[in-house]
């Protein structure tokens, strides 16, 4: 594998085994230094073109931790706002010696223009709606090790609630999801379900109240107010009072029923309840969890044979 | 180019009229066609066996980008794209900077076009002023600057009340009204065709309806007016069942569509790869069978090639930031003599006589190969099977959905005005 740029270019047992190597990485992070000289020597560009905190941080403090250099490129700042075409800006990169570009931009499929442009290798910190591969990553990261079943979703059932039609992180986590073996349910208004299904292997709820009771993990997508502009759905209000995870239905979960969210959070949109005081929210670990998982990534696509450096412990 | 006192024998090549198909030699002297007979000699002989000769083919649906984006096409570029693909007139869309609205920009296409002397090249006008979809343009001015055809390409006219009065004054001067149909509030920010790649891959859909919805209204004013609309690159199932009824009730409507549209799916898009974006997009294997059939029992009148040159770099975008827009007169006969099994007769009649009847200009293009007819000529064959490569077409752009691809049937000879203009699928300057 050269490149990630969707979840479908990884084979179920592609998944399994980076889950298995973000244990690794974990076990790293839990160090007092948590630092390996991995991918010393390695350059890895952060090349934002739209705003993200989370993401780019994580992939840089994944990088770093695994001794890579880290350039960063954020869009706001940059020769793109001279008129630098994409084509342009990722050959001018290139010439400095990049071995891994790290890839957010708002247009579906980006990552996948970008790889025509360089040799180096791309990974989608996430594209337009088109997909997001390394959060579906650590969110199935997070599932398998909270249920202690590390190589597979079997039997367990998802809820994801939301806007799934503009959402990157729904497309990524169904495509994992029904790999590893779970059922996932997309609860959302139809305004906010994309045009066709065919192939997901997904069933649908319009009420949150119909499955909130029923389901193993509530992953809850972040509403963006602007959408409610586009005339897709009545109200905010209206959105909120069907969709929205309220202290009564988080009350209504299974008691070991997790609680997911991509972040960043948007309270009294999505989620009026207090995650904080929700007992299955592992929101904060999903933050947490997504460094070991870049890790696994980065290393996977840029370490070689040189699996042996990881076991050697913190660089000196 | 050959010289017009030079006589010209086409030997060996089937004739092919709407009356009759006959091996016959055709010689053209003079800008006419002065002999149709047997071992007939001449100052050039090029030999057509295995050949079909024809009128040469009418497109009415051609950007040559001039003026305003010489960068992606001129005339002079485009007209030899043109004569390559055996085509011996081209309607010139009006979506130019500036627009074809005006009797001077109306000119300036026509007398270059005249210039560059390989083809006729038939200014468009638009329906409206800018194409703003507002204020329609002087059309009588227009007409008698050589417009035989208005159109707001690009865009449908949107406000019903405007193509309504479109439609009744072009009734009253006998020009066509051609309509690119689209609701424009449905496809805000459409990448491709609304289905289940679209939806896989995360992109703003582009519904079929909002083609069918602006059919549908369009046919409905054909009713009301009695006037003639012609409707550009169809592409639904539901549109040709539209197009399809209509004819059936005596309206007088007629349609094209786009070798591409027969030939490609939305499947493509799946690289994301620019060169596959067109408005309107590419549909499902359900579309292209429905648009098949509608060329076959005559639902559809007219192949048109919607030539869309674009600069290079402007196709190294995202898809959604890419114009939509491919190359077509190079390759459209090979295109569509591969995707669809056609009478040589059905081409030249979907190819060359009925869109020359569309364009108001059959009385001197798409006319019978006999003596004395104007010497607009295409020489054709539906048998090689030949490589497209971008490096190699003679349009200023590359952006050809098919590098790379065999397609079967290609032109060999055009004669334009009596002159030899395409010599063994060369273009003579």
């Amino acid at each position: 594998m050269k490149h990630l740029l969707s979840t479908r270019d990884l084979t179920t047992d592609d998944i399994v085994s980076i889950l298995a190597m973000a244990d690794h990485m974990a076990e790293i992070n839990s160090r007092a230094v948590p630092k390996v000289p991995a991918l010393r020597g390695r350059t890895v560009a952060s090349v934002f073109f739209e705003d993200s905190t989370r993401t780019r941080l994580s992939f840089e403090t994944a990088a770093t931790r695994l001794s890579a250099e880290v350039m960063t490129f954020t869009a706001s700042s940059s020769s793109v706002n001279k008129g630098e075409s994409l084509r342009d800006t990722i050959e001018t990169l290139s010439a400095m010696g990049v071995d891994a570009f790290v890839v957010r931009h708002k247009s579906s499929g980006a990552p996948h223009q970008i790889t025509k442009w360089t040799d180096a290798a791309v990974i989608n910190a996430g594209d337009g709606w088109h997909q997001h591969p390394t959060q579906a990553l650590l969110d199935a990261y997070t599932i398998t090790r909270n249920f202690n079943e590390l190589n597979s979703m079997q039997g367990r059932t998802v809820a994801i609630v939301g806007d799934i039609k503009h959402s990157r992180v729904a497309r990524s986590d169904i495509d994992v999801f029904t790999r590893l073996g779970a059922k996932v349910v997309l609860v959302a208004p139809a305004a906010f379900l994309p045009t066709s299904l065919d192939g997901w292997g997904v069933t649908t709820a319009d009420s949150l109240d119909d499955v909130i009771g029923l389901v193993d993990v509530v992953y809850m997508l972040r509403i963006q107010r602007e959408r409610m502009d586009a005339a897709q759905m009545p109200s905010l209000r209206e959105y909120s009072t069907l969709f929205a995870l309220t202290p009564e239905r988080a009350a209504r979960m299974q008691s070991h029923a997790l609680l997911l969210h991509p972040g960043p959070i948007n309270r009294g949109v999505e989620m009026i309840v207090d995650p904080s005081l929700v007992p299955g929210s592992r929101i904060l670990q999903q933050v947490t969890n997504g460094i070991s998982v870049r890790m696994a990534v980065l290393f996977s696509l840029l370490g070689g044979d040189a699996t042996t450096t990881l076991q050697n412990g913190a660089e000196t | 180019m050959s010289s017009k006192n030079q006589s010209i024998v086409i030997r060996g090549a089937t004739v092919v009229n709407p009356d009759a198909m006959f091996v016959a030699d055709v010689r053209i002297a003079g800008g006419v066609i002065e002999a149709v007979g047997d071992a007939l000699t001449g100052d050039i002989v090029l030999d057509a066996t295995g050949c079909y000769v024809s009128s040469g083919f009418v497109d009415l649906h051609t950007h040559l980008r001039e003026p305003g984006k010489e960068e992606a096409e001129t005339i002079e570029s485009g007209s030899r794209a043109a004569v390559l693909g055996g085509f011996t007139a081209v309607v010139a869309m009006p979506n130019t900077d500036p627009a074809q609205d005006n009797v001077a920009t109306v000119q300036f296409v026509r007398d270059r076009g005249r210039a560059v002397g390989l083809c006729e090249v038939i200014p468009s006008g638009c329906i409206t002023v800018g194409r703003l979809g507002a204020q329609l343009v002087p059309f009588e001015q227009l007409a008698k600057e050589g417009v035989t055809l208005f159109t707001d390409d690009g865009t449908g006219v949107q406000d019903a009340l405007v193509m309504q009065r479109a439609l009744m004054v072009a009734k009253r001067l006998n020009l066509t009204i051609s309509q690119h149909c689209e609701v424009a509030s449905m496809t805000v920010g459409a990448v491709m065709h609304d289905g289940a790649c679209c939806s896989t891959m995360g992109v703003p859909g582009w519904p079929s309806a909002a083609e069918e919805e602006m059919v549908r209204r369009d046919i409905q004013l054909v009713r009301i007016t009695g006037a003639r609309e012609h409707f550009m690159h169809l592409s639904t199932k539901g549109s040709v069942e539209l197009v399809r009824a209509a004819k059936a009730e005596g309206l007088p409507v007629t349609a094209e569509v786009t070798p591409h549209h027969i030939s490609l799916t939305d499947e493509l898009l799946s690289s994301f790869d620019p060169i596959f974006k067109v408005n309107p997009p590419l549909r499902t294997m359900a579309d292209i069978a429905a648009l098949r059939d509608g060329l076959a029992d005559g639902t559809i009148d007219a192949i048109a090639t919607d030539h869309a040159p674009h600069a290079g770099h402007t196709k190294e975008q995202t898809l959604d930031t890419a114009p939509p827009g491919m190359l077509g007169l190079e390759t459209a006969l090979g295109v569509v003599n591969t995707a669809v099994t056609l009478s040589p007769q059905k081409i030249a009649a979907l190819m060359s006589w009925n869109p020359a009847v569309i364009a108001n200009i059959s009385d001197h293009q798409g006319r019978p190969i006999a003596v004395g007819e104007p010497a607009h000529i295409a020489v054709w064959d539906t048998t090689t099977v030949w490589s497209v490569s971008r490096d190699e077409l003679a349009s200023r752009s590359t952006n050809t959905p098919y590098h790379g691809m065999e397609l079967r049937g290609r032109v060999r000879h055009t004669i334009y005005n009596g002159q030899l203009v395409v010599q063994e699928g060369k273009a003579l300057s």
